[in-house]
């Protein structure tokens, strides 16, 4: 990554992964990207750690005790469900 | 935020003090509330009182709700106050805790070029990797540290999650830009060292 174009694109990057940016500079790193290897392993890694993020988050979530004691702290524990 | 059923709500009867309302309006919004806090402040019981203090706030408050944003942008905000002043708190030493300097040369950090994208599902999502991944959050700066976890990790908007800021849109890119970047440098420290440790006791 010490190539002077690789770290042009690197801001870049995030924006690139979104599918955020305008054709011609999509196209510009897809050609980029095509003949940069360690640019590949980047973008790959990027969309990897995203997506780690995303399905962990899907996984958290407040445990019941926690939802008992915000409805009692509330004064709402008549409403609770469970 | 699909998880929030916003529309579903009567801000009339939230503003006349309708329990049952007020009731329905936790159950819809109390989950992504506390994995906003928890994912900032990286401990379940600072998650837990950043989550009742929120619920108490957006009570009192309700009346003040001027509907400029969705409720659920007010909501969000106002969590998100509630955990940057935790942290501000917490660590004085970070001075521009929700104002990092956009010039810092950080994005000309290292970078490990390592692909552990190969690696089987069951590790990269296993207990440990997970503590890793949330300590990685905890890591970025405050305001860094806020558009992630409002953009990747609850799938807001760039444009909603500049409203719940009251930043710019290029200011959430900029900083999700340099969040993830960092974060991804850091998950290749680690899983780098995994795929090492693979390769040697094979």
């Amino acid at each position: 990554m010490s190539h002077e174009r690789c770290r042009d694109l690197l801001g870049s990057l995030s924006d690139y992964v979104d599918g955020d940016l305008e054709e011609t500079i999509c196209h510009e790193i897809e050609q980029h990207l095509a003949d940069c290897e360690n640019c590949r392993v980047v973008v790959d890694t990027l969309r990897k750690t995203i997506s780690l993020y995303r399905e962990e988050a899907l996984q958290t979530k407040a445990p019941e005790d926690v939802h008992q004691r915000l409805y009692k702290r509330l004064h709402l524990d008549d409403f609770l469900t469970q | 935020m699909s998880e929030a059923n916003q529309a579903s709500l009567s801000l009339q009867a939230l503003r006349s003090g309708d329990r049952a309302e007020y009731a329905r309006l936790v159950e819809n919004y109390y989950q992504p509330i506390y994995r906003l806090a928890l994912k900032m402040l990286g401990n379940p019981q600072d998650a837990e009182d950043i989550l009742q203090e929120t619920f108490i706030k957006v009570f009192k408050h309700i009346n003040t709700f001027d509907e400029r944003s969705s409720l659920s942008t007010w909501i969000y905000r106002i969590a998100t106050n509630e955990a940057l002043m935790f942290l501000r708190k917490k660590h004085p030493e970070f001075v521009s805790i929700d104002q990092p300097a956009e010039n810092e040369e950080s994005e000309q950090e290292p970078i490990q070029v390592v692909d552990w994208c190969c690696l089987p599902e069951n590790e990269l999502m296993s207990n440990e990797a997970k503590t890793h991944l949330d300590q990685a959050i905890t890591s970025l700066l405050p305001g860094l540290r806020a558009v992630f976890v409002l953009r990747d990790i609850q799938g807001l908007s760039t444009r909603e999650t500049a409203e719940v800021l009251g930043i710019s849109e290029m200011a959430v890119k900029t900083r999700l830009s340099r969040a993830r970047l960092r974060l991804r440098e850091i998950l290749s420290e680690y899983f780098g060292e995994w795929l090492n440790e693979r390769k040697s006791s094979l």
